[in-house]
Formats: C-alpha cells, structure tokens, sequence
C-alpha cells in the first residue's frame, strides 16, 4: 500500500448534518476510522445513526459536512458519489437478499460478468462465513435468518469492499442464533480484515463487536472511544446510563472523597473534567456495589450503610434489590439498585447494608436546580431529583 | 367497455395498494438521482392523459357562453340526465346490495361450494356487456330502456363490488367482530354496526366503477335502445362528426363524472378502512347459515345463472345455427390480436416509469402524474376518442385515423388498471434490494434489468395482460379511432347485431369470450396480492 493511503484513515466524516422535514436528525457528526478496525455507532432508536450510515454508503445526501472514504471525497458540497461507485460493503438489517437468485448467484451478484461462475471464489466466500457449498443451490427462503445473514455478508464482502457498513444486521435475529451469527460475522470480518462500522442500539452487542465505540445521542457524538474506556470513564450521566447499568446517588464530592447516602466513598471525575468540589452526583456500576445481610434485631453493621430493601426483581441466576437508603445530613432519602447472584433470601423490608467497592464517578449538580449543569448532557434530560434518582436503566432489560 | 381490476382503477391508488415498510422508520427521502429517462416518459404520459381534460376545457372556452347556454340548457340534455342519472343510481345501488350479499355469503357464511362461487362471480367480467345484453335480447327480445339498461348493467358489473369487499372482508380482522359480541351485539348488529363500516370504502369503490362504467357504456345501451349521453355523443358524432353539440355533451358527461368521483370521495372517508397489509393471519371463522344456506345458494344460482349462463348459452345456441363467419371471425382476431397487443405493450412500458417513479420517488410531482393517469382513465371512452380526434386533425392531421392515435387512445382508457397492477409488482421488489443491488456496485441501469425487473416480471405481465383484455373487447374509442377498413371483433360484433344477424355474431363473441377468459383468473390473483401477502 501506498505512503498517502496508509496515512489517510479509512472513513473520515466531517461535521456531517441532515434533517428531515426540518427537523434535525444530524447536528455536526465527525469521526474518523482507522483501517482494519470495527467501530460501533451506539445510540437509542432515532438518535440519528442509520441516517449516518445511508449517507456513508450514498443513499442519502447530506445537507452539509464531507464524507471521505480511504482519503477519497465522495460526498462534499459539490460531489456526491453514487452508491455504486463507493466500494463499499452495506449489510442491512434483513439482510436483502434477492428473493429471485440462489444463493450462489446472490454471492457472485457484485462480481464482474466474467467471475461470476467462480466456484472456487464461491467456496472461499461461503467458507468465511462458516456456510457449507451445499448451500450454493438454495433460494434465500430455504434458509434460517442467521443462514441468510450469513449469505449476505459473504454477498458484501465478495466485491471486496474498503469499508463495511452493517445496519443493525442482527436485530431481525431471535436472541438464541443472534449471539452465534454474531460471533461467526465477527470471525469473517476479522479473516476478511475489512474495516467496518457497524450502527446498533444493543450496547452489549456493540461492547462485546466493535474495538472502538462511538456513543451518539440526539444527531451529536457524545464519546468515542475503546469499549472498556467508554463504560469505565464515561463523559457524561446519559452515556454512563446508557452504556452498561449505573446506580447514580447525590453527594457531594470533597477532593477524591464524595459523602452521600452511601457514606463517604472515593470518587474520581471523569477525564478531561474540570477539578471541582461541590454537589455532584456518583455514578457506580451495578459490580461495585455488595449487598450485605443483616439481623434485623440488632441492627448492628458489618460494612457499609444500612438500608431497607423495598423491592426484589427475581431473575432466575440473580435478582435485581431495590433498597432504600435513609436520609443523611443535607441530602434526601434516596433508593439505590444493585444485582444479587443467586437467590438469597433477600425479601422486601429486610435490613441490610450496602457497601462500595472502587471509585465512583462524579458529574456536578448545580445545587440550585439539582441539575447537572447545560453542557454536560446533551440531551437535556436531567436525572430526577430527590428519592427515586436510582436510574431507570439499572434495570435488567 | 373498460373493466377495471379490483374496483381500484379510478380511485386513488393508497386505498388499495398498500406499501409494505416496517413500521416507525424513517425513510421518507431518497438523495438518488430521478432517472431522467424515466422522468422524461412519464412526463410524456402526463401530457398525453391531459389531453381529453384540455379538450373539455378548450371546448367550452372556445365555443363561447351563448353555444354553451344554447346546446347545453335544452330538453334533450335534460332527458339524457335523467336517463343516466337513473340509471346509475339504479345500477349502482343493485350492484352494491348484490355484490356485497354475494361476497359475505362466499367470504363469510362459507355456503356449499364457497370455493367454487368466488371465480364463478368474478368471471362474468370476461363478457362484455354488449355481449351480456346481445345473449338476454336472444332470449327475451322485449327487453330495453331503463329496466334492461339497469338489468345488463347490474348483471356485467357486479364483480366490481364483488371482487374488493370479498377482499376486504378477507382482511377484516375477526377480533373486531368478537370483540362487538362479547359487548352484547347480536350478529346483525355486529353486521351492521361493525362489519359494515369497514366494507364501506370497498362498496363505495367498486359502485364508483359501476357508475363510470354506466356513463361510458355505448354498445349495450345502443343494443338495447336506451339513450345516455355517451349514446347521445356516438349519433351526434356520425351525423355530424365532432360538432359543438357533441362537444357539449361530452363537457356535461365528463361533469357526471366527476360528481361520481366526487361524492365517492366524500362518503368513503379518511380512515375508516379495515387494517391491511399486514394483515391477520388467522382466517375468520365461517357464520354458518344454517337452513338459510338453501335460499342464499339459490340467490348465487340465480345469480351466476343470469350473469353467466344466460349469455354463454345464447352465444353457444347462435353458434349451433350454423355460421358461416368463422374464418372472418378468425382473420379479425388477428387484427384485434395485434391492436391490444401493441396496447397493452404501450401501456406498460409508459406505465412502468410513472408506477416507478410514484412508488419510488415519493413527491408531489410524482403523485401528481399518477393520479392524472387515474383520473384521465376514468373518463368515458367517447370522451377521450373526441379528443383525440380533435387534437390529431388540428394539430397532428398525418396521424389521424392511424392505429398509433388507437394505440394512445387504448393507452389513456387502460392506464389505470396497468397502474394497480405495476404497483403491485413493484412492491415484490422493494426499496432495500435495490440499494443492496446499488452498494454492490451495480449502476441504476443494471440494478433495474437484475433486480427490479425479474422480480416485477410476474405482475408486469399481468398489467400487460389486463390491458390486452380490455383492448381486445374495447368497442367506443375503436369505432371513432381505428383506421378506415380496420374492424375489430367488437366493431364487426356491434355493426352485425346492429343489422340484427345474431348467427353471424356468435363466432365474434365466442372469440371475444376466449380471449377474455383469463382475466378472471387476473383479478382473483390481484385481489388476493393487492390485500396483503
């Protein structure tokens, strides 16, 4: 490969907007992608981020910003690339296999005339995707969805795309075959070494696919970065919410200790945050936090803060415990909620403690709205307030 | 005669065609270029189908308010009106209560032999209705005037209804009539109160086409010697070719029609029809009659008996007598052979652009085209022929008379039925495969010949299909517009019983018969696809 090629990265999307109707679905999207690697656009359903990916392949032009795909500008203020003549790889979510071509001819669709009878390409195609020959003869409605997944991928690959666009490619799948085309689609792209962005709502999907996340909420990015960076230092109190669960209690935060409803525990702020002290509020991963039962008649702690459990979502290999932590100096009563392994027998208004394990993050709350201040979240959607601030999306889903 | 598939022609096309697309995405806009040579044909479709609406309006315009007042405020205009105004009050009514009883007794009593009744009631669209009035006044020669006008009329068309409220009450959901018993309702009521206000834009469509078909029916009603407008045109056009009274007629016809469309428009209502598309799977249960099976199988006897064996026997008695037309018969099938297959080959490949464009370049302009070719062809045959023997003498003299002004002249009347019928096929290929196809590689071009195409392939043959059916029986526009010497087997059929030699028409209306024969098989394969898959 050449020095300029090897420089320039494999999709470079700058300040991209686009709205429908007038109403905005993209307000300025830049990000770039390093070649060879898969990313993961993450959002919530309608944050924007199919809207992104039709542009990326051409189906839709934009109203401002470039796309620039292996240092070529395909879409532009002056320039839009028709799909066909972009190299790219597009995996919708159905799939889209054409009904009227076997399987073989579906593969060799995207090939010039002359390679189109190519068994031997066929076979190395069907093989990347772990899909025996005897498939070959077959009409798309003769397989399993994950089969016709499958076929579809070995159809985007065949032409040898620079760039691989999956759209939500395993949702149309039920849960049992999602995990297992997942990880066989996983295997062929990386044999395929083909770089690829992959758009989803499934945040474990995205955690366990992609080697670098991008977190988008409301047509704007909100973080990129490695999955472990992204669930570990989230930039805000949406991205923690929505990436993984969050327990998030009020404290106030003192140098790297923060005293709240569960006592004084260590804090960090997350990177590239301003030092502050003051109100904040701690967001803790469901892992960090231990339930510990106590006598009731004593009421005497091993560790951590007492607390009321008001509620318990069985769930076979663990259960979901509400408790309620009473009110300390200056902060309200507040309920938190953290997972359970096994079934002990944890029953609504038992006594037990609560302790923390590892730094919680910090977010300030202006403490006249307490609210995080503007800017923090994008969205706007601030936490509620007061007793009920354990977050919604702890819950299992 | 212009028979219109599963009573959708002339309304508009979202009441019967429903786009599949998973519910809650957002995929209203498409960046892709129109393909020009696409947008330029249905441009050209467009203003062909303007020309019998400009006519109308540059008639009257031109022959000034006192021509107007003259020819149009008089007692003849106002016999016509009451005539056709019975009439398709009449006919129309008929149809609805007889279409929609047959349809629930197939659809939803289930009576004895449901599955054979359902083709036995669409097939009497395979005989034209001058071939329907031609067998009835062999067997009773007194009938004529209103009463035989709205006989044959009912007896032609009732498939009309039959055809989309069978198919509405296929798709009805049955939770709703459960749903209304275990609220306390009695079946009636149920029928009433629930059933019924579902069918209601099925009824409304289907007697819209009844009624068109009233206005622009000419053989039958010359047969039968009852005056209408369109009758009224054809004497004042051969007594005094395209004259300001003719012209005057066909502006107060063309008002007819478009006070049908209108109040079907206005009764039928936004959102009241049944859900579709998606459809329920499970089949509603039979409401079984009981001993009330003996009188409904008697009603269907009667019925397909009336519509079907009364003039397929007359034909069939004709023919036994001994004709010794046969082989001219035969030579003429070639003609009319030819001519609805040029038709047909026309409507399609114009079609096919604007049904593309409509259904895949969703716009204002693109709706617009398409419901101009709906409306064109809901114009009465006699209309569109004035107009473009108008226009060719005026403006294009080499080609009047020629079979190409029978050809655009085939294309505005059949229009609407391609449309339904392309819709339909585009649909088996939809958005997502094309923009695999595009991602792949392939140019526009390319994507349209191995994807689009192949996968239309079936419904486009059978708008292809319709349109040749419908050409093949086609007599008004024929007889103003083929060139001269040129007969079809419904111009020698209609001038051969017009000298009263019914043995020597049978052979015509046998072969018209023949080839007309699969549309039945046509619009129970439409109904089926148009009301969800």
């Amino acid at each position: 490969m050449s020095e300029r090629a090897s420089e320039s990265s494999a999709l470079k999307v700058t300040d991209l907007t686009k709205s429908f109707n007038g109403v905005p679905v993209l307000r300025g999207v830049s990000m770039q992608i390093e070649t060879g690697g898969i990313t993961a656009v993450l959002g919530p359903s309608g944050c924007g981020k199919t809207t992104m990916l039709r542009l990326v392949a051409g189906f839709l032009r934009p109203d401002g910003g470039s796309i620039e795909i292996g240092g070529q500008l395909v879409t532009g203020p002056s320039r839009q690339v028709p799909p066909e003549e972009r190299r790219l790889g597009y995996l919708a979510q159905e799939g889209a296999l054409f009904p009227h071509l076997t399987v073989a001819q579906n593969v060799a669709f995207g090939l010039p005339r002359r390679r189109r009878k190519d068994v031997k390409r066929l076979a190395e195609l069907l093989e990347l995707v772990s899909l025996d020959l005897s498939l070959a003869g077959r009409y798309p409605h003769e397989l399993s969805g994950g089969q016709q997944q499958r076929v579809a991928l070995a159809r985007t690959l065949a032409p040898q795309p620079r760039l691989v666009l999956l759209d939500e490619p395993f949702s149309a799948l039920d849960a049992s075959l999602r995990a297992e085309t997942r990880s066989l689609v996983a295997a062929a792209l990386a044999a395929a070494g083909v770089t690829t962005l992959l758009v989803t709502h499934d945040q474990a999907e995205a955690l366990s696919f992609a080697d670098q996340i991008a977190i988008m909420r409301s047509g704007l990015l909100a973080q990129v970065g490695k999955p472990r960076q992204v669930y570990d230092d989230p930039v805000d109190l949406p991205t923690a919410e929505f990436i993984g669960e969050a327990c998030t209690v009020p404290g106030i935060v003192h140098g790297n200790i923060a005293s709240g409803a569960l006592g004084d525990i260590a804090v960090r702020r997350p990177t590239g945050a301003i030092g502050f002290d003051g109100p904040a509020m701690l967001m803790l991963r469901p892992e960090q936090l231990e339930i510990h039962r106590t006598a009731p008649a004593d009421g005497s702690l091993a560790r951590g803060v007492p607390a009321v459990v008001s509620s318990v979502d069985y769930f076979g290999h663990d259960c979901v415990v509400t408790a309620e932590l009473p009110a300390t100096a200056g902060l309200p009563a507040t309920s938190v909620t953290c997972r359970l392994l096994g079934g002990d027998e944890v029953i609504p208004g038992a006594h037990v403690s609560i302790s923390v394990s590892g730094a919680a993050l910090a977010y300030p709350i202006d403490q006249e709205t307490q609210k995080t201040p503007a800017g923090w979240m994008p969205t706007g959607d601030a936490p509620r307030t007061g007793a009920q601030l354990s977050s919604d999306r702890s819950l299992p889903r | 005669m212009r028979d219109d598939p599963v009573g959708a022609g002339s309304t508009p096309p979202d009441r019967v065609a429903v786009l599949p697309g998973r519910p809650g995405r957002l995929r209203p806009e498409r960046a892709l270029r129109t393909p020009p040579v696409m947008l330029a044909v249905a441009l050209a479709v467009t203003v062909l189908c303007l020309i019998p609406l400009g006519f109308i309006l540059f008639s009257t315009l031109t022959a000034g308010w006192d021509t107007v007042r003259r020819l149009i405020f008089r007692p003849r205009v106002g016999e016509l009106l009451v005539n056709t105004g019975l009439l398709v009050v009449l006919s129309c009514t008929a149809t609805a209560i007889i279409g929609t009883a047959a349809a629930y007794l197939v659809e939803r009593a289930r009576v004895v032999g449901y599955r054979f009744w359902g083709p036995l009631l669409v097939a009497p669209l395979a005989i034209p209705a001058f071939v329907t009035s031609y067998g009835w006044i062999s067997v009773f020669p007194g009938i004529d005037g209103l009463f035989g006008a709205t006989l044959i009329m009912t007896l032609a068309y009732f498939p009309f209804v039959y055809l989309p409220v069978a198919a509405a009450l296929r798709g009805l959901d049955p939770a709703w009539e459960e749903q209304a018993r275990t609220l306390g309702l009695r079946p009636l009521a149920v029928f009433v109160r629930v059933v019924l206000p579902q069918l209601r834009p099925a009824i409304l469509g289907g007697t819209l086409l009844v009624g068109l078909h009233c206005l622009s029916e000419f053989g039958a009603f010359s047969m039968l010697r009852f005056a209408t407008f369109t009758t009224a045109i054809y004497d004042q056009y051969s007594s005094s070719f395209a004259s300001a009274a003719a012209n005057m007629l066909a502006v107060v016809l063309v008002a007819c029609c478009l006070v049908l469309v209108a109040g079907e428009a206005g009764l039928s209502g936004r959102g009241r029809r049944a859900r579709v598309g998606s459809g329920s799977a499970r089949l509603p249960d039979a409401r079984r009659l009981g001993f009330g099976e003996i009188p409904a199988l008697a009603f269907l006897t009667l019925l397909v008996g009336a519509a079907l064996a009364v003039p397929l026997s007359s034909v069939a008695y004709w023919l036994g007598r001994g004709s010794t037309s046969w082989a001219a018969a035969l030579s003429t099938s070639v003609t009319t052979i030819t001519l609805a297959g040029l038709g047909a080959i026309a409507t399609v490949v114009l079609g096919f652009p604007v049904a593309y464009l409509a259904v895949r370049y969703r716009s204002g302009w693109t709706t617009v085209m398409e419901r101009l070719t709906y409306i064109a062809g809901a114009l009465p045959s006699i209309v569109v022929a004035l107009a473009l023997i108008t226009v060719t003498i005026r403006l294009a003299r080499p080609i009047y008379q020629t079979t190409l002004t029978l050809i655009a002249a085939y294309v505005v009347l059949f229009l609407p039925r391609a449309m339904v019928a392309l819709r339909t096929a585009l649909l088996q290929a939809p958005p997502e495969l094309e923009e695999a196809s595009r991602a792949l590689g392939m140019r526009p071009s390319a994507t349209l010949r191995r994807v689009v195409l192949p996968l239309a392939a079936p419904g486009i043959f059978s708008a292809a299909a319709l349109v040749f059916i419908a050409g093949a029986t086609e007599l008004t526009a024929t007889l103003l517009l083929s060139p001269i010497g040129t007969t079809t087997l419904a111009t020698k059929f209609w001038s051969l019983t017009g000298s009263i030699d019914y043995v020597e028409a049978a052979p015509y209306a046998a072969m018209m018969i023949i080839i007309s024969a699969p549309v039945t098989y046509l619009l129970l394969q439409q109904s089926r696809r148009v009301r969800g898959r």
